[in-house]
């Protein structure tokens, strides 16, 4: 194990450290989806899958 | 006065502040990438290392951790974001050096993509107006949970888990994207600057996670 990974590791877990907080906040905070807005979510999100796997055909 | 002229005036104030917001952020949105892309390229010319660029890249959080918070409000904020995203810019040589070695098409591809992700994403929520924050919650969960897993991942150095954790984090920063405009948009971030930062690290994520998986794809990742 290097200087890299064990500097990375520690990096992200400052990080870790530093999100938690807002983590609990937002989980507290957001207000909670009502009918639909998942769907309005989801589309979007199944449209960059697809476009992504696009991607990856277009490189092999 | 017509107590329905003061709620339209109202209203009309609201989303000229709201279209102020959104196009501040664009235009400097638009500057910090280009600025980005300059320092990425200096990064891929002077040839810096995997150490230079998590220097920078540490550097350049922390920056947006402990300062940007502080400058956001005034017009220091401005140099400030051009130093973090600069920084993360020039940190991006190495990995962009090493995907060009291997080829140079899954670079563009993955700059176009993230162009299209993000432009298809905004045009979204811009057309639809809908409210995303009911996603905060699952989104910070999502990024929190990546986050360990990307630790883990230092030690263990699955191959698998590499792509897994990629295409969530594809999967996340668009999200954060829906998230971050709709938030513009319904008045929720009035602060340009911490908007174009938000926008800019989604980008940035998305950038970097899509030319990993383009490049385990590829068929020449070694």
């Amino acid at each position: 194990m290097d200087w890299m990974q064990i500097t990375s590791a520690l990096f992200l877990g400052a990080m870790v450290v530093f999100l938690f907080p807002r983590v609990k906040h937002a989980v507290a905070n957001s207000p909670k989806a009502e009918k639909g807005d998942w769907m309005s979510f989801i589309i979007p999100i199944a449209a960059v899958i697809g476009f992504v796997i696009l991607l990856i055909m277009m490189v092999q | 006065m017509n107590p329905m002229n003061i709620s339209n005036t109202s209203v009309h104030t609201s989303e000229l502040a709201t279209n102020k917001v959104l196009r501040n952020t664009y235009a400097l949105l638009s500057m910090t990438l280009i600025f980005a892309g300059v320092m990425a390229f200096v990064g891929i010319m002077t040839g810096i290392g995997h150490g230079m660029a998590l220097v920078a890249d540490i550097v350049a959080i922390a920056m947006l951790w402990f300062v940007l918070p502080r400058t956001a409000n005034s017009g220091a904020g401005i140099p400030v974001i051009f130093a973090i995203t600069g920084l993360l810019g020039f940190g991006l040589g190495p990995i962009i050096n090493h995907y060009l070695a291997m080829n140079g098409n899954i670079v563009m591809t993955a700059l176009g993509g993230t162009g299209v992700i993000f432009l298809g994403l905004s045009g979204y929520v811009l057309t639809t107006k809908k409210d995303f924050s009911f996603m905060g919650g699952f989104l910070m969960v999502g990024m929190l949970v990546v986050l360990l897993a990307a630790i883990a991942n230092i030690f263990l150095q699955m191959p698998v888990m590499f792509l897994v954790l990629n295409a969530a984090i594809v999967l996340i920063m668009s999200g954060f994207i829906l998230y971050e405009t709709s938030s513009i948009i319904n008045g929720g971030e009035t602060n340009y600057i911490m908007a174009t930062a938000s926008l800019f690290l989604s980008i940035l994520n998305l950038f970097q996670a899509l030319l990993h998986l383009l490049g385990a794809f590829s068929g020449n990742d070694d």
